[in-house]
């Protein structure tokens, strides 16, 4: 019943007035799921593969499609970890704060990255350089701690090691952009 | 609150023997027959949501509190509203909620008509004895005839409900979690912009505190109307209207 | 309709083909040994085979976790009708080697072997891990060749639905997500619910951080949590199953996605399963970090695209779940857990563990240990065989201090609680508890305030902040630790603290709020002077300590009856 109702309204539905092709691409997920409302998680996910985080106007498009209110799909949005309103950083550095990283002082070498470039896990710094962040355990526990340098894992990190794996990817970019 | 036929579930509360309608919950036959029990998200005539626990009671032979609002009568059942724990456990609910927000009766619109108040002298709170979180909430006052001041919300989303399960609209919802939760309308937009906001004020009157108010109300002016919902639904679900008790 | 598997064909194809090869090299491509450089040692161990190998009679199989990660990469070299050897800390450099020297002219590269006699290996006992580091996850084949489906065939076509309940009864399982509520009981409650359709739902949201159990069963083993879900939908009468799976576990959802495909296309899902009239669709649904989704009633509204926040109850999902039907909620590692209970009999099972805790639990051993990895252990094993056995011992040659086990809702055990068995009944006793499967054993370096800061800021972060009690106790709590770990603490912030605790242990709405005090209640109970040590002392301004009683918290017989306020 609902689904036929749906199938129908989809096909009326017209793609985001942009003309932005990344939204041709978001609708075809939301074709695939039938424009469930239940889908929404799911549905998100994949606008944050495509443009990298969720801006308001993806959201209010994504109302839109589902049907659902607003105020709904944000508070869904902001409650879940994963889901970022903001354009990541060239880099990042995310450092693992699971319980065996914990007890081998992960902690501090959190602090010393957030004093080192200013920000606050979970922040960006101002020239869009770097994202700090941390993890709820990566799974990685026998090489702890664990620190993740734009995605690959680095193991039995300590302050200084960190501080030197990260300050290596963020100078060699910026030697390659003004080269 | 109309109901058919005759109670037939016998219980006991607080020691007085009761009847209560089958299906029944604590709460509403504790406050049928004129036993207070403290609550603060409850709203006869919307959907329980179980969030402030301040109506937890005793219920023998079962070893967790039960929360009054949602649990349906059983025959022969034994409530005990208040004890010396549940009286602590719910002063100290209470007392972290005014450490949550920023709370200042003083200047509080609805001081004198405010529920959180109510429950601070209901369960003798006479001091914070916990820290202030002093939470750098914002005030909306962008709607032409109300305004939110989220540093008096307690998140106890009666205006969610409300919104959504009578008027229809969900215009609110709760964003965030845990103590970043707060409460936005449409995509966290001033709420004078939302397109889908009927006016109706609804979440206005249901609102304990004074973080829902009426635009130009002074300190104290401010009253609510909580009980309008029950007599909305019923007339909605039932198609009896009930005589109103007069608006404050 | 799709083509039945024959999985008698299968298997047996499947034993041929692998006996054609003299050696079969397995290399662990689970995630904590690819953090370790696994995946060009397994590179390399190809490249150098295809080199060595002319009569092609090496196989390089990629396989899952083999337990050992601390001392990963891990290369396993099984012979055929000879001993295996297994190669710990492998490089790519080590891993040509291992060909050459080892596979081709048959000498040991000694520094690198690993004994399997030791007691990490020889102590466990693996039921869910059985397969994990021996089989290529990504094959059914494989699966099928190691007795995989057969569970199943025998439900299907010998067992009525009562009769799968009972023998899951029988065997005693209980729920490995940490409450150990009866299994069967579960099962039950969906069978008897009237309305259709009914739900099953596989919880694979593992959100304890230092755990991975869940995760290493769905990658490495994702045929067998199928196969557990299938049989328990038989069982229970559910028409359709979800597994939820952290977002965070890219390679599970991959590979559990895959491993649906793959079973549908071989009759194992779908409309009449393995030609009975039994049908069951399964689905992945990927969370989206969120701790709190652990708790049935959160995931199922995770799983309805709305906030997860846990709900009411009763209604139990079994009455009312899942879009308003009956659904259940078990943990991958019992479902996991469920076909070789069927294959192996309900006494077979019973036969390992204690008589209240059955079977065998899996545990992330972490922390300060000279081993850590992944464990699969009997019921009822002391702590201290769990350390010093299996973990070798604190590394550095360093004291032992205390076990915490059950994450963010568990406990601090320390060293006169050793010799306690591990098992349900017994870690709740001592205020902890088995949790999913979180063991993290800590040095005499550890402040204990430290390690309950530590996981009160996760349950604060975490909170969803529906109920009041935990939304603001956590935060409270975690500023009253906060003050008492930096010393500025007194008195009072630890009286606080203890009364926070019961309050938000005994009103929270759901688990995450009503256990997140265990862990400082535990350190409380058991490291008491540390706290206390970390306090300023209370002075007058005349330098003594006043007399001032605490407030009372015994009942106090005036309490008025209070009428309403209004």
């Amino acid at each position: 019943m609902a689904e036929a109702r749906t199938a129908e309204r989809a096909a009326q539905d017209e793609s985001h007035p942009s003309g932005d092709e990344r939204f041709g691409l978001l609708d075809k997920t939301l074709r695939k799921t039938r424009y469930e409302q239940d889908q929404l998680i799911e549905v998100l996910h994949v606008a944050q593969d495509i443009f990298g985080h969720l801006s308001e106007d993806i959201l209010i498009y994504l109302a839109r499609q589902l049907r659902l209110p607003p105020s709904r799909v944000y508070g869904v949005a902001t409650f879940y970890h994963l889901f970022s309103f903001t354009a990541p950083g060239r880099h990042s550095a995310t450092v693992c704060m699971g319980t065996a990283c914990f007890v081998k002082g992960a902690e501090e070498i959190t602090q010393q990255l957030e004093l080192t470039y200013d920000v606050r896990a979970g922040e960006t710094t101002e020239d869009g350089e770097l994202t700090v962040s941390t993890a709820r355990c990566v799974g990685s526990c026998g090489l702890a701690p664990v620190v993740l340098v734009d995605g690959v894992v680095t193991s039995h990190q300590t302050v200084e090691s960190t501080l030197a794996n990260v300050g290596e990817v963020v100078a060699q970019e910026s030697t390659e952009a003004s080269a | 609150m109309s109901r058919n036929g005759r109670p037939t579930v016998p219980v006991t509360i607080d020691g007085q023997e009761a009847m209560a309608y089958e299906g029944e919950t604590i709460l509403r036959m504790a406050e049928r027959i004129g036993v207070r029990i403290p609550r603060l998200c409850y709203l006869e005539g919307l959907s329980a949501w179980g969030g402030c626990r301040l109506c937890l009671v005793e219920v023998a032979d079962d070893p967790r509190y039960r929360l009054a609002c949602a649990t349906p009568v059983v025959p022969e059942m034994e409530v005990t509203t208040t004890n010396w724990e549940l009286h602590n456990h719910r002063r100290r609910i209470v007392e972290m909620l005014f450490a949550e927000g920023n709370h200042i009766c003083a200047v509080c619109v609805s001081n004198g008509d405010c529920e959180l108040q109510d429950l601070a002298a209901e369960t003798d709170v006479d001091h914070i004895h916990y820290d202030f979180q002093h939470p750098d909430s914002t005030v909306d006052a962008s709607h032409p005839k109300y305004v939110l001041d989220r540093e008096r919300c307690v998140l106890c989303t009666r205006c969610v409900r409300v919104c959504n399960e009578i008027e229809g609209a969900h215009v609110w919802d709760v964003a965030g979690r845990g103590s970043d939760s707060m409460l936005v309308a449409e995509l966290s937009k001033p709420w004078g912009e939302s397109p889908s906001c009927t006016w109706c004020g609804k979440c206005v009157l249901v609102c304990p505190t004074g973080a829902l108010a009426f635009k130009g109300r002074a300190v104290g002016e401010m009253r609510h109307d909580p009980a309008v919902i029950d007599f909305l639904k019923t007339a909605r679900d039932e198609g009896k209207w009930d005589e109103r008790q007069e608006a404050r | 309709m799709a083509k039945q598997i024959d999985l008698h064909d299968v298997a047996h194809s499947e034993l041929e083909m692998r006996s054609r090869y003299t050696t079969r090299v397995k290399a662990c491509s689970s995630t904590a040994c690819l953090s370790a450089g696994a995946g060009p040692v397994r590179q390399a161990l190809e490249q150098a085979a295809e080199r060595e190998d002319i009569n092609s009679d090496i196989q390089v199989v990629p396989t899952g976790c083999m337990g050992m990660c601390s001392s990963g990469p891990l290369v396993r070299v099984e012979p055929r009708g000879a001993e295996p050897t297994m190669y710990a800390d492998v490089t790519p450099d080590i891993a040509t080697r291992i060909i050459r020297e080892h596979v081709v002219v048959r000498k040991l590269i000694d520094e690198h072997v690993l004994d399997e006699d030791q007691p990490f290996f020889s102590r466990q006992r693996k039921i869910v891990l059985g397969n994990a580091g021996r089989i290529d996850p990504e094959r059914i084949e494989d699966y099928v060749a190691e007795g995989g489906y057969q569970a199943l065939a025998y439900v299907l076509s010998d067992l009525a639905p009562e009769e799968v309940v009972e023998v899951i009864d029988d065997s005693g399982l209980r729920g490995r997500g940490g409450a150990g509520y009866p299994t069967a009981k579960k099962w039950d409650m969906l069978r008897r619910a009237e309305a259709t359709p009914k739900y099953l739902i596989a919880n694979g949201d593992e959100g304890d951080p230092g755990a991975y159990m869940d995760r290493t069963i769905m990658e490495d083993d994702p045929h067998r949590v199928i196969e557990g879900m299938i049989i328990a939908a038989y069982a229970t009468g559910a028409s359709r199953g979800y597994i939820y799976v952290r977002a965070e576990y890219p390679t599970a959802v991959e590979r559990l996605e895959r491993s649906i495909r793959v079973a549908r296309r071989q009759g194992l899902l779908g409309r009449n399963i393995l030609g009975s009239d039994f049908d069951l669709q399964l689905e992945v649904r990927i969370g989206a970090g969120a701790f709190v989704c652990g708790e049935e009633t959160a995931l199922i509204a995770s799983i309805e695209g709305r906030r997860g926040t846990p709900s009411l109850r009763p209604p139990y999902p079994t009455e009312r779940g899942l879009w308003g039907q009956p659904t259940m909620v078990n943990n991958v590692e019992t479902l996991a857990n469920v076909p070789a209970i069927i294959a192996n009999g309900a006494d077979w099972f019973g036969e390992v563990g204690t008589p209240k805790s059955k079977g065998t639990k899996v545990f992330a051993l972490a922390g300060s240990l000279v081993n850590t990895g992944l464990i699969e252990v009997p019921m009822g094993i002391t702590l201290r065989e769990i350390v010093f056995d299996i973990g070798g011992g604190i590394e550095n040659d360093g004291v032992f201090k205390a076990a915490q086990s059950g994450g963010p809702s568990g406990g601090c055990l320390p060293a006169n609680l050793l010799d306690s068995p591990v098992d349900y009944e017994s870690l709740r006793e001592l205020g902890s508890m088995m949790g999913s499967g979180g063991l993290v054993v800590m040095d005499d370096t550890m402040r204990m305030p430290d390690v309950a800061r530590f996981y009160m800021e996760f349950c604060r972060d975490e909170s969803c902040g529906k109920c009041a009690p935990c939304r603001t106790g956590t935060v409270q709590m975690h500023a009253l630790l906060d003050r008492i770990c930096e010393g500025v603490g007194r008195k009072r912030d630890l009286q606080h603290l203890e009364s926070l605790c019961r309050t938000v242990r005994q009103t929270s709405l759901c688990g995450l709020g009503q256990s997140a005090p265990n862990p400082v209640v535990s350190t409380l109970d058991h490291f008491r002077h540390e706290y206390v040590d970390l306090l300023v002392p209370d002075v007058t301004y005349n330098g003594e300590a006043p007399a001032v009683p605490p407030r009372p918290e015994a009942p106090d017989p005036t309490l008025p009856t209070k009428g309403g306020a209004r």
